[in-house]
């Protein structure tokens, strides 16, 4: 749909980029008084992507929130990428949500059309999930924002965390990377319409059939890979499971446009903030271009998540789009090895 | 050598703006921006040209002299 005024426009950074960084975001609640609980079995110290509360043996509650500025002019596209982002935490727990609340942030430059269409986007995500949005929060600012608070359900002995890994593992990522790069591109207009459009359809596309095909399988621990990048959000599975991981930088997916444009650099800058957080040892001959495209932050990015290497590839031939990009060791010298 | 000055713009402007400058085909350009991102991807394009990078740091400023 046509609109006045450009979404992209009134933002500063677009969609996960705007991530602050997780180094900055430790510092500041160091210290901070909190209760426990042993039902908490997945709070704020784990860095996990949802928190996880155990209610019954039956049940265990997850909430999650995410939101972001525009990363796509057209607001019903919008509506959809920021609502499947938000969902997908709760994918990358292994549950399933079922209530959602709006927050949203709209500014005076956008008409009622507008501000209709984003929700009818998040409506329309959370409609396909099984949740029920049963509320929210709207208040005026200077820049939009969207997405979701989410709550889900999981048995609490299916719950997956990031941070469980076991050396012996393979690691599978269920979409391609370059999300960041080619939405940083576009803005220079060096991106066709039709990649474009392919991207925005993956970054609406829901983690739901992704998690449906690997809780059939002994998957050990799961995350979705958003604005820390591939490399960050592995770093943390490798730092929370104390192993090393080990991706190939072969076998890594992207979409091929973005290699040459991360050469190029339209790098958006929280690529540059995942670099300084993720320390990872990279083999000789992996090209700068790759290395960045793997710190490129995702909007609603894949599920990569860990589980025996015997079952990877009976679990792969049940996904589309995705690949085997690496596997779990022993801890050695470094966390996290590109190779 | 041509001057460009991309300080207060963030990425990926300040990339757009010596994508620009060297569609004029000078051997020299001399950019300043003040952040680590901005530094960092025009070194990229700059190099992506064929053009070598020295990267002069003054306060929270860089400025970047391309040469080929």
């Amino acid at each position: 749909m046509e609109t006045q005024v450009k979404l992209t426009k009134l933002a500063a950074c677009a969609g996960c980029g705007a991530k602050v960084g997780a180094g900055t975001l430790a510092a500041l609640l160091d210290g901070f008084k909190t209760r426990t609980d042993p039902r908490l079995v997945v709070g704020y110290d784990k860095s996990d992507d949802a928190c996880v509360y155990v209610v019954n043996d039956d049940t265990a509650l997850i909430s999650t929130t995410d939101f972001f500025p525009p990363i796509v002019d057209d607001p019903f596209l919008y509506g959809q990428i920021a609502a499947a982002n938000a969902l997908s935490d709760v994918y990358a727990m292994g549950g399933e949500p079922k209530l959602a609340l709006n927050l949203l942030c709209t500014t005076e430059a956008m008409t009622k059309e507008v501000v209709q269409e984003i929700l009818r986007g998040g409506y329309d995500k959370a409609y396909e999930a099984g949740a029920i949005i049963a509320g929210g929060h709207t208040i005026q600012g200077a820049e939009p924002l969207y997405g979701l608070a989410v709550t889900g359900f999981v048995h609490p002995e299916k719950v997956l965390t990031n941070s469980a890994a076991r050396p012996g593992d393979a690691l599978i990522l269920t979409k391609p990377l370059g999300v960041g790069v080619l939405t940083t591109a576009a803005k220079a207009g060096l991106v066709e319409d039709a990649v474009m459009a392919r991207v925005y359809r993956q970054m609406a596309t829901l983690n739901k059939a992704a998690r449906d095909v690997l809780v059939d399988f002994a998957v050990h621990s799961c995350t979705d890979v958003t604005g820390f990048g591939l490399l960050g959000h592995s770093y943390e599975m490798a730092q929370g499971s104390g192993c090393t991981i080990h991706l190939r930088a072969d076998s890594i997916p992207y979409h091929p446009e973005s290699l040459e444009l991360a050469d190029m650099g339209f790098l958006p800058a929280g690529a540059y903030r995942n670099r300084e957080y993720a320390k990872v040892r990279a083999a000789a001959g992996i090209s700068r271009a790759m290395q960045d495209l793997c710190y490129d932050p995702q909007t609603s990015g894949g599920l990569l998540f860990a589980l025996p290497e015997g079952q990877a590839g009976a679990c792969l031939a049940r996904l589309e789009g995705a690949a085997i990009v690496g596997y779990v060791t022993e801890p050695d010298d470094s966390p996290l090895i590109l190779e | 050598m041509k001057q460009l000055d991309a300080r207060g713009l963030s990425c990926p402007e300040p990339v757009i703006m010596i994508r620009q400058a060297m569609q004029s085909g000078d051997a020299a350009y001399e950019m300043t921006v003040d952040n680590h991102a901005a530094k960092e991807n025009v070194t990229r394009y700059a190099e992506h040209q064929g053009y070598t990078v020295t990267v002069r740091q003054e306060g929270g400023d860089y400025t970047l002299t391309m040469q080929k």
